[in-house]
C-alpha cells in the first residue's frame, strides 16, 4: 500500500479493462511445512468462501507439494474447509518451500486459470511468495490486511489494514490489475467449521522445472524448540500490559495476575521496545494476533495497531485511568482507575474465587 | 565484495499522533529515523565487509530530507550513498518502489558489479515486507528473506549459506551470489559511529539521482502511476456496537470493583468461568 498516495474521496465509476474481465474466482494458497498445513490457510478459506459467495464464483485452494498422499490429503482438507476446487502441482522439487519453484508454480497457475482474487497468509512463507508472485504478475498486493470485502459497485476487493501512525484504518483497492492479491495474518479471520462431507474437484498441473536448474538448495530444517516459547496466538486467557504500567518493575503485577489465571502475558509495542517484555509477547499489527476467551488490557490506550491484534477476543477487560481512552470504545468491560491498584485487587479476587470453586467441586 | 543496502527514512512511529478531530496524521515535529529494521541489514553488510573487504553502497528513495539517513549510514561505515529523489516517484506502492530501486541498482551495477543486496525485513511505516522480494524478482537475484544468520560465505565459489526463519523452524539454505537478503530483527547490534567516519560522513559528496540518473525509462511503472493499489479511503475505527460497560462501585475501592467485575463477567461469559475452574 502507499502511505503517500492521496486518499481519493467518493465512489469512482469504474469499468474493468475487458482484457481483465475474464479473471474469475477466489483462490487461497494452502501453505504447508513439514507435512502440516498452516491454520491460516483454513482461516482464509473461511473468508474466501464469503468473498466467493458475494461474487457468485468458485473458491479454490492452491496446493504445491511433493507427490504423495500427504499432499493429496491437503486438497481433501481444503474441500472440508470450504473449497470447491483445488489446483494441484505435485513435484519432488516442491518438497520444501523455496521461493523460485513456488513462484513459478503459482504464477503459471494464475496465468493459466486467471483468478480475480488470490489470498495468502502473512507468514514468512506467504509474504516471501506473495511479493515475488505479485512482482512477476505486475499486479497489486495489499499486505497484512485485517478485513476483506467486495465493493458492490465494481466487484473489486476492498482490503482494509491499519495505516501509518496512530488510530486509523485504510481501505485499499486494486483497480485495473488482476489478480487482486492480499496477505492476511494468522488468527485475524475466524476458523471455519470443518465439514467432512464436502467434496471438490482437483485440477492438476505440471511444474516443468528441473532440480539442476534451481540455484537455492535447502540443506537442513531446524524445528523450533517449542517448550519455552510463549504460544500467545492460541492462549485462552491473556493479560497484557502497556506503557501505562509506567515502570518495568510494575510489569510484575501483570505476571502475578497471569499466574493466578493460568494466562499468557502480552504487551503493547512501546513496552516491547522499552525491553520490559519479549518481542514474542507483542500483540498487534506488527506482533501477534490473538483470539482468547478473555483479554485483560492494563495501561493500554487501544491504538488501532494494538486493537487489530486482539479485538476478536470473546471478552475484553480494559483497565485505564483515562475515561476517554479509545480502548473503552471496544472493550467489553472497563475499569477506570490506576492499574497499580486494580491489578493486585483482581489477582486477589480471582485467587479467592478460584480457591472457593475448587473446594466446592 | 560490493554490497548495496536499501534503507528508508521513516518518521519515528513512537511519536506519531493522530489529530483527534480531523483524523489526519500529525507529522510535524516528529523526528525522522532510519527504519530500525534496516539497521540490522546495514550492520550485517558491514560485518561482511569487515571479513572480506569491499564496498558498501547505501541507497534510499525519498524526499531530499532523506539525506540525513544516508549520512547516518555513512557514519556507521558505509562507503558511498545515493539519494534517489524525484517528484515522479511520489505515491509509489510496493510494486512501483521495487521497480525504482531495481532500476537504481542496475545503474550502480553498470559501474561496479553487485554481489549482494540487503534490505530490512520491513519498514515501520509501510509495514509490508514486500519491497525486498520485489527487488529480488526484478533483478533476477536469489531471494533470501527473513534471514536470521549468515552462516558462511565463500567468495571464491560465490556461495552463501544462511539461516532463514520459517514457520515453526529455521531453514538452512545454500545459494549462489548475487543474492538479496532481507534481514530479520534482533540478529545483530549496530556498531557505534567512529569519529573519523562521522567526519567523513559530514563531508562525503552524496550522489543525488533523479529519475533519469536512476535509469527510469517507462514513466508508467513508477510513482502513483505505476502503483496498482489505490487507497480508497482512510477512516477512524468505529466503536463496537456498544461501548465498554464501565464497572462502577459506590465505595470506589479496587477490591469491590474486582468483585463486581467477576460477577458480571461470569454471568455474561460462562465459558470463562468454566475455563478457569477446569484449570484450577
Ligand atoms: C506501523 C506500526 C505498527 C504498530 N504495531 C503495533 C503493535 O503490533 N502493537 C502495539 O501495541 N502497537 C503497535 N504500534 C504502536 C501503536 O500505534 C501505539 O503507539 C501503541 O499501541 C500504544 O501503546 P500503549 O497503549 O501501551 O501506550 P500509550 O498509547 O502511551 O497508552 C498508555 C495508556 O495507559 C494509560 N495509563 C497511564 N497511567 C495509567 C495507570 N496508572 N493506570 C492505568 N492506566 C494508565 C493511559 O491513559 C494510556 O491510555 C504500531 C505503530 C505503527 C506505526
Ligand atoms: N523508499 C525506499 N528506499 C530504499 N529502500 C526501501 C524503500 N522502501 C523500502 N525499502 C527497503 O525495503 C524493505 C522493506 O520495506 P517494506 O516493503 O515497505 O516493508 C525496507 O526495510 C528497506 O530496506
Amino acid at each position: 500500500m502507499s502511505e503517500t498516495a492521496p486518499a481519493r474521496k467518493g465512489k469512482r465509476k469504474f469499468e474493468l479493462d475487458p482484457r481483465l474481465a475474464g479473471y474469475k474466482g477466489v483462490w487461497v494458497f494452502i501453505e504447508h511445512e513439514r507435512g502440516r498445513v498452516h491454520p491460516v490457510s483454513w482461516e482464509l478459506l473461511g473468508e474466501g468462501r464469503k468473498l466467493a459467495d458475494m461474487l457468485g464464483v468458485a473458491l479454490s485452494g492452491v496446493v504445491l507439494g511433493e507427490p504423495g498422499a500427504t499432499t493429496r490429503n491437503f486438497c481433501e482438507e481444503a474441500f472440508y474447509h470450504g473449497a470447491d476446487r483445488c489446483y494441484l502441482i505435485e513435484d519432488d522439487i516442491l518438497k520444501d518451500y523455496r521461493n523460485e519453484p513456488f513462484t513459478k508454480g503459482m504464477t503459471d497457475l494464475v496465468n493459466a486459470h486467471q483468478p480475480e482474487i488470490l489470498l495468502l497468509g502473512a507468514t514468512t512463507q506467504g509474504r516471501d511468495l506473495a511479493g515475488s508472485v505479485a512482482t512477476t504478475l505486475q499486479t497489486g498486493l495489499t499486505a497484512d490486511c485485517t478485513g476483506l470485502t467486495i465493493d458492490p459497485d465494481n466487484r473489486s476487493l476492498a482490503a482494509t489494514r491499519p495505516t501509518f501512525g496512530g488510530s486509523l484504518l485504510c481501505t485499499i483497492v486494486t483497480l485495473n490489475y488482476r489478480p487482486q492479491m492480499a496477505t492476511v495474518r494468522p488468527r485475524v479471520m475466524a476458523m471455519p467449521a470443518r465439514d467432512e462431507s464436502r467434496r471438490g474437484a482437483i485440477v492438476e498441473h505440471p511444474l516443468n522445472m528441473v532440480e539442476a536448474n534451481i540455484i537455492t538448495k535447502v540443506l537442513e530444517y531446524i524445528p523450533d524448540a517449542m517448550q519455552d516459547k510463549p504460544q500467545l496466538p492460541f492462549a485462552d486467557i491473556i493479560v497484557s500490559g502497556g506503557r501505562g504500567m509506567k515502570k518495568p518493575e510494575n510489569f510484575q503485577l501483570i505476571w502475578d495476575l497471569a499466574q493466578v489465571l493460568g494466562a499468557e502475558v502480552g504487551a503493547s509495542r512501546p513496552v516491547v521496545q522499552a525491553g520490559w517484555a519479549d518481542l514474542e509477547r507483542q500483540v498487534g499489527q506488527s506482533g501477534k494476533t490473538v483470539r482468547p476467551k478473555l483479554y485483560i488490557a492494563a495501561g493500554i490506550s487501544g491504538a488501532i495497531q494494538h486493537r487489530v491484534g486482539m479485538e476478536a477476543s470473546d471478552c475484553i477487560v480494559a483497565i485505564n485511568n483515562d475515561p476517554n481512552a479509545p480502548i473503552f470504545d471496544f472493550a467489553t468491560f472497563g475499569i477506570v482507575g490506576n492499574a497499580m491498584h486494580i491489578l493486585p485487587a483482581l489477582t486477589e479476587t480471582f485467587r479467592q474465587q478460584l480457591a472457593t470453586t475448587k473446594i466446592a467441586s | 565484495m560490493h554490497i548495496v543496502v536499501c534503507i528508508k527514512q521513516v518518521p519515528d512511529s513512537a511519536q506519531i499522533r493522530v489529530h483527534p478531530v480531523t483524523n489526519t496524521i500529525m507529522r510535524q515535529g516528529v523526528p525522522a529515523i532510519i527504519n530500525p529494521y534496516d539497521l540490522f541489514a546495514l550492520e550485517e553488510a558491514l560485518r561482511l565487509k569487515d571479513k572480506f573487504g569491499g564496498t558498501i553502497t547505501v541507497i534510499t528513495m525519498g524526499p531530499p530530507q532523506a539525506e540525513a539517513a544516508l549520512r547516518k549510514a555513512l557514519s556507521f561505515g558505509a562507503d558511498d550513498a545515493i539519494l534517489v529523489t524525484d517528484r515522479a516517484f511520489a505515491g509509489a506502492d510496493t510494486l512501483a518502489t521495487s521497480c525504482a530501486l531495481a532500476s537504481v541498482i542496475r545503474q550502480i551495477q553498470n559501474n561496479m558489479p553487485v554481489d549482494m543486496v540487503f534490505t530490512g525485513k520491513q519498514t515501520i511505516d509501510g509495514d509490508t515486507a514486500q519491497v525486498g522480494p520485489g527487488v529480488a524478482k526484478r533483478l533476477g537475484l536469489q531471494l533470501l528473506s527473513y534471514v536470521s544468520r549468515i552462516a558462511a560465505v565463500d567468495v571464491e565459489q560465490r556461495e552463501i549459506v544462511v539461516q532463514r526463519r520459517a514457520e515453526g523452524g529455521v531453514q538452512v539454505l545454500k545459494t549462489a551470489l548475487p543474492c538479496l537478503v532481507t534481514m530479520l530483527e534482533g540478529t545483530n547490534e549496530m556498531r557505534f559511529a567512529t569519529m573519523p567516519n562521522m567526519f567523513r560522513a559530514a563531508r562525503h559528496p552524496l550522489k543525488v539521482w533523479d529519475k533519469d540518473a536512476a535509469g527510469i525509462e517507462d514513466m508508467t511503472k513508477i510513482g502513483l502511476k505505476g502503483s496498482p493499489t489505490v487507497v480508497s479511503k482512510v477512516f477512524a475505527p468505529t466503536p463496537k456496537s456498544a461501548r465498554a460497560e464501565i464497572i462502577a462501585v459506590e465505595s470506589g475501592e479496587p477490591k469491590d470493583m474486582a468483585v463486581t467485575l467477576l460477577a458480571k463477567m461470569f454471568t455474561r461469559f460462562p465459558q470463562i468461568e468454566k475455563q478457569l475452574t477446569q484449570q484450577a
